[in-house]
């Protein structure tokens, strides 16, 4: 596949989105909009067009960042345990800072992030009986206690509605005034890519890295980071997003092999490709109401995941 | 030059290594013989630094290792270890072009893809420079990583085992090509190997280690000794010159 067809789908879909909704804009309208369409678009269908397209590009990124660091194919923000620390952490700064400004939200719930994200790394060093299959069940668990610990925190101080919206990850909410940390993943990004030589080094273990003269400790803590930081944003601006940091890196691989530099922006498109597409199904299913995004991205994704599963040794996965 | 002086190194109060002292000549092969267990991949570990030895001191050309930059000694002396055992997808030409890492940080100039070209051909991997390492055959890869060994282009090369997974034709053209590194471009070269025969056709010297102590160090044709070998390994040997090399007979 082509970068081309992929940027292609990607315009096409991103102005499709656009003018979906309820409002009625068409793109006919296109040079004679009255002022009610440009708000609408302004202030809620650009955001979320601009939220769906980082989130489904630096969730996917970190999923492959996580991928090539574990030297597994199924770790990824949602079986690693990551997902769910950042949603602890979010309770957490809500509990604590009672001012729901975003920053210190944002701030607690990367903490969480990461240390949740390395414990699973060092539960993965320690883990004798490496099969591809169980470390992510591994992470499925770690990930399920912390959601419990979660969940009974919530239920002593009543939050447990609030834990429900960040449990979905929904783009229905998005507007403008809202979405802006979400920006933070973008230089992030950057970063992912000047470093996607290092990243792969790490990923062919200590030693090797250690002989080039790579400081491997470094990278890895580097990655895991990254990771923390572009998970605590989404979850924080939109929730929970399953499946995504698993599938799009292992189709891509499928394709593209393992190369991170050479892989990196394709993984980035189809992402976004994926919860775009993810999102306009939610949006027309049931239309005028919407489904959550965590929905339609978790039962398409969980069918590939499954698919993938069946025909990895075909797939070398 | 690497000079060892009193180095030991102990996993769990086991003594692997126990106090040993040890010059390597530059632009020689050095092959380190003995039994399992006898400390002779920890050694290695150690000189090439991805082992921290517990007492003693390591120098390459002077410089202690402890106290140079990791950096600067990736441009000085490379490492293969015996397992690489990879599950990344990515090319051998991608493998090779990681060798020069420490000296273009990624970004990968013209004369650094020529290096990468150069070690291809060196290990005759040009039909296989695109295909991903994962649907190789253990000896091809074991070449792979050789090569990428090679294009590093450092003044030392470690290597453990290199001749594992190795047909003969494979191995007797690596051992080639090591001696040719040496000869012709005045590389050093520091071998673990257990085949003691090709030990014996293409190294310069041997240091024959057991328990982690040296039992023989010398020029080859010191150390292939029936007397000797007997003592490394408690078992009899008979060694023949043949063609002018020292061929040793163990199978009962």
């Amino acid at each position: 596949m082509r970068i081309r067809y992929l940027l292609i789908a990607l315009i096409v879909l991103s102005i499709a989105s656009l003018f979906i909704g309820v409002s009625h804009i068409s793109i006919v309208d296109l040079f004679a909009f009255d002022e009610m369409q440009i708000q609408i678009l302004l202030i809620s269908r650009i955001p979320r067009l601009i939220s769906i397209l980082i989130a489904g590009m630096s969730i996917s990124v970190c999923g492959l960042i996580m991928q090539q660091l574990s030297q597994n194919k199924f770790v990824s923000p949602t079986t690693a345990g990551t997902m769910d620390a950042a949603r602890l952490g979010i309770l957490v700064s809500l509990i604590v800072f009672t001012t729901a400004s975003p920053l210190p939200k944002m701030i607690v719930a990367f903490i969480f992030a990461l240390a949740g994200t390395i414990i699973f790394m060092r539960i993965l060093d320690r883990v004798k009986f490496k099969d591809a299959i169980f470390i992510p069940l591994i992470g499925l668990m770690f990930g399920n206690i912390i959601s419990s610990i979660a969940t009974f925190i919530a239920y002593r101080y009543d939050f447990i509605q609030n834990m429900a919206s960040w449990m979905q990850g929904d783009f229905s909410m998005i507007m403008s005034g809202n979405y802006e940390l979400m920006y933070v993943s973008l230089p992030i990004l950057v970063i992912a890519y000047a470093f996607a030589n290092r990243f792969t080094i790490a990923g062919m273990g200590e030693d090797f890295s250690k002989n080039l003269g790579l400081n491997y400790r470094q990278v890895v803590n580097l990655g895991l980071i990254i990771v923390a930081l572009v998970t605590a944003s989404v979850v924080l601006t939109i929730g929970v997003i399953p499946f995504l940091g698993l599938i799009i890196p292992n189709i891509v691989s499928i394709y593209r092999g393992d190369h991170l530099k050479r892989n990196l922006i394709h993984t980035a498109l189809l992402g976004a490709i994926f919860l775009l597409v993810c999102d306009i199904i939610g949006r027309i299913i049931i239309y005028p109401y919407e489904i959550p995004i965590s929905l339609t991205v978790g039962v398409i994704g969980s069918t590939i995941f499954i698919y993938l599963l069946l025909r990895r040794k075909k797939y070398g996965l | 030059m690497v000079t060892l002086k009193r180095v030991s190194k102990s996993f769990a109060e086991k003594k692997v290594i126990e106090d040993i002292s040890l010059t390597i000549e530059k632009g020689t092969i050095t092959s380190f013989i003995g039994p399992n267990g006898a400390g002779k991949s920890t050694l290695i570990s150690m000189i090439s630094r991805l082992l921290a030895s517990d007492s003693g001191e390591i120098t390459i050309d002077g410089k202690n290792i402890r106290k140079t930059k990791s950096d600067d000694l990736s441009k000085k002396i490379s490492i293969l270890k015996q397992s690489n055992a990879v599950n990344l997808k990515i090319t051998v030409r991608e493998l090779v072009s990681f060798g020069r890492f420490p000296h273009s940080k990624g970004r990968l100039k013209k004369e650094d893809w020529q290096k990468v070209d150069e070690a291809i051909d060196y290990m005759e991997l040009q039909d296989l420079q695109d295909r991903y390492l994962d649907e190789l055959s253990g000896g091809q890869r074991q070449r792979a990583h050789i090569a990428m060994v090679l294009a590093q282009d450092t003044e030392y090369i470690l290597l453990d085992e290199p001749l594992n997974n190795l047909d003969m034709r494979h191995a007797v053209q690596i051992m080639k090509t090591l001696r040719r590194l040496v000869d012709e471009l005045g590389k050093t070269i520091i071998l673990v190997i257990h085949d003691i025969n090709f030990a014996s056709c293409y190294s310069d010297h041997i240091v024959a280690l057991k328990d982690g102590r040296i039992v023989k160090q010398g020029r080859t044709c010191d150390v292939i000794d029936e007397c000797v070998l007997k003592d490394i390994y408690d078992m009899d040997f008979k060694v023949e010159n043949i063609n002018n090399q020292r061929i040793c007979f163990y199978f009962d």
